[in-house]
């Protein structure tokens, strides 16, 4: 089934959801264009996962209007269901089945029939790297495996529209890849995403749009680029051997921040060679010694941190570190 | 294909789902079958000498015809404590995530449920013919025609039926797995208090009275007339009855429930 060019793969207006006096989503208005990649991103207990059971049909929001597909999720779910697949936090497959058998089962579901069913359950096992497991138990899996097969569930019946709920929480960083590079073959595909994560990295490396959900409200909404270029440029950052050096470093550098504990002072500047060049010059003319520099680019915990007012929890900030030999 | 067609299809698919969790783990298939058998073998060896020389009737007397005696409230027993094993299958379930992908998918709202009765039916009817073969081996012996056995097993499954449903309905409405596996046990002490074990006519006149009204007593004397001989009369038409009855109701709250669970799930 395809989704007329004209109508947004998604589109929730004005999503409202409170669980008894807890208001969980206050007002979310999101588009999503197809065959595009959508994050949703916000720390834990900021309603991502209730904006998906909303978006999938699992349970109705209090008010407001939510299509998927050109199709209203309250008064037309099944329509909605034979477009969508989704793959939760919690991994949503049968443990006592073996990974071939949970295929089937959805392969059944969808009605495939026995030829087109075996085939794609092949092509799947194939794809997502589990043919050896095939008739192992799931008892057996390791977390990445188990991943790939919910993953490889929801493809089954080939979805326009698929909803990844913090897919790769608690994934070692191989498999954490292996996932990324599935998703981006998907939406190569012409697979409208809609992920959630509470790893920045993540939504900078897949998404064409980021939301900034903080508090049950959507705090910043663009491209990755327009929201970093939202927030102050980036900087670099030297480290020096003692407190005189960082000292001497300060009087000669204008709006240069020092943290006297750490003897680290940091240099506003867009990251260009030029400007970096520039510093170090000017230090080494006065034979100031720089024990580390990073160049810190902005990224999206910057940006996270600008529109919510508070750190997201994710990995630590990615930096570009690179160690100057003397 | 039709609704009606993909119901089925997605009901026999679910069946499948469950006769495979069946097969691969057979634990609880074990101790639902075992259960019933520790009771047979209990009454018979145990106290079916005293209670056989209490039997009045035809053939008093002895442990044999105890044997007699209680082998109908047996199965009645065994119908109850394999309906329990649905109460648990369907909160294990619910507490797992794949019933959540099959409610974002376009199947049947009625096929997971209809997908553990079956599967549970089957259990029990399979469970039945094996203690029907261990009462057979340790002596009971039926004069029942073909259509007899036909229609005692008819009466049994409809009773089995009826309970399956309402242990999926307590198993829906449990909380966690625990609950649930607490919660249906009550169907288990319900053939004692009928004419399963000893007649009724020898309890105290509250009791008594409980044990002829309350729905086992007429599904074993049902059995019981189909089986071994005896008058039947009223028994059959109150046993369909209070299995149609118990059914309906069951399956009316057991998809309530499983409807309004979807509707509150947590964050």
């Amino acid at each position: 089934m395809t989704i007329s060019p004209t109508v947004p793969a998604i589109g929730a207006s004005a999503v409202r959801k409170s669980f008894g006096e807890h208001i969980v989503l206050d007002g979310v208005d999101l588009t999503v264009a197809e065959g595009t990649v959508f994050s949703l991103l916000g720390p834990n207990g900021t309603g991502k996962t209730t904006m998906v059971r909303i978006l999938s049909t699992l349970i109705p929001a209090d008010s407001g209007n939510v299509r998927v597909g050109g199709h209203d999720v309250v008064t037309n779910p099944d329509a909605v269901r034979a477009l969508i697949g989704v793959t939760g936090q919690f991994s949503a497959v049968d443990n006592l089945l073996t990974g071939e058998e949970n295929l089937r089962l959805m392969a059944d579901l969808r009605h495939l029939g026995r030829q087109a069913g075996r085939r794609r359950i092949a092509e799947l096992l194939e794809r997502f790297d589990l043919t050896g497991v095939a008739r192992k138990p799931l008892s057996t899996y390791s977390g990445g495996m188990r991943r790939r097969l919910d993953l490889a569930m929801t493809l089954v019946g080939n979805p326009s529209v698929i909803f990844l709920d913090e897919p790769t929480t608690g994934l070692d960083p191989r498999s954490r890849r292996t996932m990324w590079q599935i998703i981006r073959e998907l939406v190569a595909g012409g697979v409208t995403i809609f992920l959630t994560t509470q790893y920045l990295d993540e939504a900078d490396e897949l998404a064409d749009h980021v939301a900034v959900l903080d508090h049950g409200r959507i705090v910043a909404e663009g491209t990755p680029a327009e929201l970093k270029r939202r927030i102050p440029g980036g900087h670099i950052q030297l480290r020096f051997a003692g407190p005189d050096a960082l000292r001497a470093a300060v009087n000669m550098i204008p709006n240069a921040t020092p943290d006297d504990d750490q003897l680290i002072l940091q240099v506003p500047g867009d990251g260009s060679i030029a400007s970096l060049r520039r510093v170090l010059d000017e230090l080494d003319d006065a034979r100031i010694t720089v024990e580390h520099l990073s160049i810190h680019t902005p990224d999206l915990d910057d940006v996270f941190f600008a529109v919510t007012g508070h750190a997201a929890v994710g990995p630590a900030t990615r930096q570009q570190e690179e160690a100057l030999q003397p | 294909m039709s609704s009606l067609a993909y119901t089925v299809a997605d009901s026999a698919t679910m069946l499948r789902r469950n006769l495979k969790h069946q097969l691969r783990y057979p634990s609880l298939t074990i101790m639902l079958a075992g259960f019933p058998i520790v009771f047979l073998l209990l009454f018979v060896y145990v106290f079916g000498g005293q209670l056989g020389a209490e039997l009045a009737g035809p053939g008093a007397g002895g442990r044999g015809a105890y044997l007699t005696y209680v082998v109908p409230g047996i199965l009645i027993i065994t119908v109850a404590s394999a309906a329990l094993g649905t109460a648990i299958s369907v909160a294990t379930d619910m507490t797992a995530g794949i019933i959540d992908r099959f409610r974002t998918m376009a199947i049947s709202r009625a096929a997971v449920l209809t997908g553990h009765v079956v599967g549970s039916l089957l259990q029990t009817l399979a469970v039945l013919v094996l203690v029907v073969g261990v009462s057979a081996a340790i002596g009971f012996r039926s004069h029942a025609s073909a259509g007899e056995w036909l229609a005692a097993a008819g009466v049994l499954a409809l009773f089995a039926f009826a309970l399956i449903w309402l242990s999926a309905a307590l198993g829906l409405a449990a909380r966690s797995v625990e609950t649930a596996s607490n919660t249906p046990m009550f169907l288990t002490l319900l053939p004692f208090l009928s004419s399963g074990f000893v007649p009724t006519a020898s309890m105290p006149a509250g009791l008594r009275q409980f044990a002829e009204y309350e729905p086992f007593t007429p599904v074993t004397q049902t059995v019981r007339g189909l089986l071994t001989g005896g008058a039947i009369g009223a028994h059959a038409i109150a046993a369909i009855a209070w299995s149609v009855g118990i059914a309906l109701a069951s399956y009316l709250w057991a998809v309530r429930l499983y409807n309004r669970r979807q509707a509150a799930g947590p964050t």
